[in-house]
């Protein structure tokens, strides 16, 4: 017998309002990414050029293959810049509105803090601030669970990869404190 | 008769105790990854290989195997229970999955899934035993010639037949191969693209850029979405298993058809999306009632579950027998091999017979232990979605950092899938497939390694790969797919001529 009664319901209080206005359209973004495309497609086949990009006598140079394919790379990207210049004066969707990217940066910036928290305090503090920041901070949940949630995540993490599969994570001052 | 023996075999040295508890955890995490939104096959496989670092080969291959196969079918279950496709793949199983579900028909909507999973998966599992073995003795005679054919064919292929902008695809694959060849040269030692960075002299690792580009642009991306869910709860009774199983045999030309659409799509990097999309399509087509179709047919779950896993259990088949992954996750376990010192492609079957066929044995056991662990635990991992995703996209950032760090123990590797995790975020909002650049990252250095080799045997002349019927053969087929969207559209004039010049309406 199926039970199917409507039971998981979750809601989303922060959830992106519908009619938020756009911040930037998609065919502006195409037009930005070709052009850093082709930047570096110019920048990684002048290097391949200096590095020797045609025969000697063993053969291809190092630079042979990458260059040709810094070409392709130019070229795609030099069409797609076209292309899109061409789309953007027609109607362009949103590529994301400002609702919505309030919710990306939300995870971006403490993504970006985590990263660089990591280097100083290592990988198990900035863990343990990353979760429970973000569940009380974005998630607006209780202190206390958010702390132990942090905590017992951290610890497993903790004890499966450096104890139980040998696999060395980066430590900082607390760790180095209880001889680790 | 050779192949069983070896399949026997292949059971032997996986029946230990240690490789089958290694089997459960694995199915676990597959199905847990599966289930979870911001996550999916590619990244859960990436982001827990780290785990196996230290074990044998094939344990460790057969870990990540069974996470692959849980996250397949996982992803039903979000599916037919929330209208939530957790994969691409699942997409068509929305359409009939979610309308049982409603009907009050949930369970049996998800024995059908799971039951279609499975005999898509055994199809090409067996298609893998008899095949893979063939192929690859065929592919012994290979030289570097026909692998770099073979890798044209792949890339070629992936441009041809995609169904993204051809520019898009081009640009996504000449920037995988280019940062594939950052850092030592392996031939001449030379340094490139280094600009003087000592971390770069590594070169980018690709599971770093698939972690970042899968992983952490899925949780930018879930973010962005309204994360409200609403949706049934269900069990399975074994009277509704074996109510599916039973009308089973009158669905048998559905389960073959997509069976062998998604063996034939999942060979060719056609993908398991497009084999979900075209198995859903043909059942409707060739149905009594097509217009029953999307309103809760059982067969509109079969089709697209049967051909979607039957795409991505043989996209295997050319990474064991070519070293040429036929998907995304193909292509992390094909990272996985190279981080064991096992190298993938036609010797493995010669030089590392135990690890090939317990992997082979390992797919069978994988999907029977995965079909009745689904079956039996579906209330647990839908209930899983309770969770907050304010608590689980940061356990999932910290899961992806974990796996960045662990593969070369690089902070470096933290800020590189950083930043890939940006490029995944823009590239998949303006339609920039991330696939082929995967692929692209993965088989840059040996297509260059084969590229170079064959002309220095030729003395720069690109006739080699015309040389004998076979490269010639293969390196035509790749141009004829390059420029397939071109012959398809004259093709299609000639058989369609317009009457008196004159173009009809539309």
């Amino acid at each position: 017998m199926s039970q199917t009664d409507l039971e998981i319901v979750v809601d989303d209080p922060t959830a992106p309002e519908d009619d938020s206005r756009s911040v930037v359209s998609s065919g502006a973004i195409e037009i930005v990414v070709c052009l850093l495309l082709l930047a570096l497609a110019v920048t990684l086949g002048y290097d391949n050029w200096r590095t020797g990009a045609s025969w000697d006598a063993t053969g291809p140079e190092p630079g042979y293959f990458p260059f040709y394919l810094s070409v392709i790379l130019g070229g795609g990207s030099l069409y797609g810049l076209v292309v899109a210049l061409i789309a953007h004066r027609k109607a362009s969707e949103t590529f994301v509105t400002r609702a919505q990217a309030r919710r990306v940066m939300a995870v971006f910036v403490p993504t970006l803090l985590f990263c660089a928290v990591t280097q100083f305090l290592g990988l198990y503090v900035a863990s343990f601030l990353l979760i429970a920041g973000f569940m009380r901070l974005v998630g607006k949940i209780a202190l206390w669970k958010s702390l132990l949630t942090a905590f017992l995540f951290t610890a497993i993490m903790f004890v499966t990869f450096d104890i139980a599969f040998d696999v060395i994570m980066p430590k900082g001052p607390l760790e180095a404190a209880f001889g680790h | 008769m050779e192949a069983l023996g070896l399949l026997l075999h292949g059971f032997a040295v996986l029946l230990t105790w240690k490789t089958l508890v290694l089997m459960m955890v694995g199915l676990v995490l597959g199905i847990f990854v599966g289930v979870l939104p911001g996550l999916g096959g590619p990244n859960g496989v990436a982001i827990l290989l780290p785990l196996t670092f230290t074990m044998d080969p094939t344990s460790a291959i057969v870990m990540l195997s069974c996470i692959y196969w849980g996250a397949l079918f996982g992803g039903a279950i979000t599916s037919i229970l929330f209208n939530i496709p957790g994969e691409a793949w699942s997409v068509a199983t929305t359409f009939d999955g979610y309308p049982m579900a409603q009907q009050g028909r949930a369970a049996e909507a998800l024995t059908a899934a799971f039951t279609s999973s499975f005999v898509g998966s055994l199809v090409a599992v067996l298609l893998i035993t008899f095949l893979a073995p063939m192929i690859s003795s065929f592919a012994l005679r290979f030289g570097p010639p026909e692998f770099f054919a073979v890798y044209l064919l792949t890339f070629c292929s992936f441009v041809g037949l995609g169904r993204e902008a051809k520019h898009k695809t081009v640009i996504s694959m000449a920037l995988g191969l280019l940062l594939a060849g950052i850092g030592m040269d392996t031939v001449s030692g030379n340094l490139r693209m280094t600009f003087g960075s000592s971390e770069l002299l590594r070169g980018i690792n690709f599971l770093v850029a698939v972690i970042g580009l899968f992983g952490i642009s899925e949780i930018l991306l879930t973010m962005e979405e309204r994360l409200a869910l609403r949706g049934h709860a269900a069990s399975i009774s074994l009277r509704v298993v074996l109510g599916v199983w039973k009308d089973l045999p009158k669905y048998w030309v559905t389960l073959l058809r997509s069976s062998f659409i998604g063996c034939w799509l999942g060979i060719t990097p056609g993908g398991a999306i497009a084999a979900s999309f075209m198995g859903y399509n043909l059942a409707k087509r060739f149905a009594k009632e097509p217009e029953s179709f999307g309103k809760g047919r059982i067969e509109g779950v079969f089709a697209p579950e049967t051909a979607a896993h039957a795409s991505g259990t043989s996209a295997l088949l050319p990474m064991l027998a070519l070293g040429i992954p036929g998907s995304g996750t193909a292509a992390i376990l094909l990272g996985g091999l190279m981080v064991w010192g096992l190298n993938p492609g036609p010797l493995l079957f010669v030089e590392h017979k135990d690890f090939v066929w317990g992997l082979i044995a390992s797919m069978y056991l994988g999907n029977i232990v995965g079909l009745v662990l689904v079956l039996t635990t579906v209330p647990i991992f839908a209930s899983i979605l309770r969770v907050p995703f304010a608590a689980v996209a940061p356990m999932i950032v910290v899961s992806c950092a974990i796996g960045a760090y662990a593969i070369q123990n690089a902070m470096f590797d933290i800020w590189l899938m950083l930043g890939f995790g940006i490029v995944g975020y823009v590239f998949k909002k303006i339609g920039i497939p991330l696939a082929p650049f995967t692929l692209a990252l993965v088989l840059g250095n040996r297509a260059e390694d084969a590229f170079r080799l064959s002309m220095i045997g030729s003395g720069g002349n690109l006739k080699v790969f015309w040389s004998n019927g076979l490269v010639g053969s293969i390196t035509t087929l790749a141009i004829v797919l390059l420029f397939w969207p071109v012959i398809d559209g004259v093709l299609a004039r000639v058989r369609s001529p317009h009457p008196h010049g004159v173009k009809p309406t539309m």
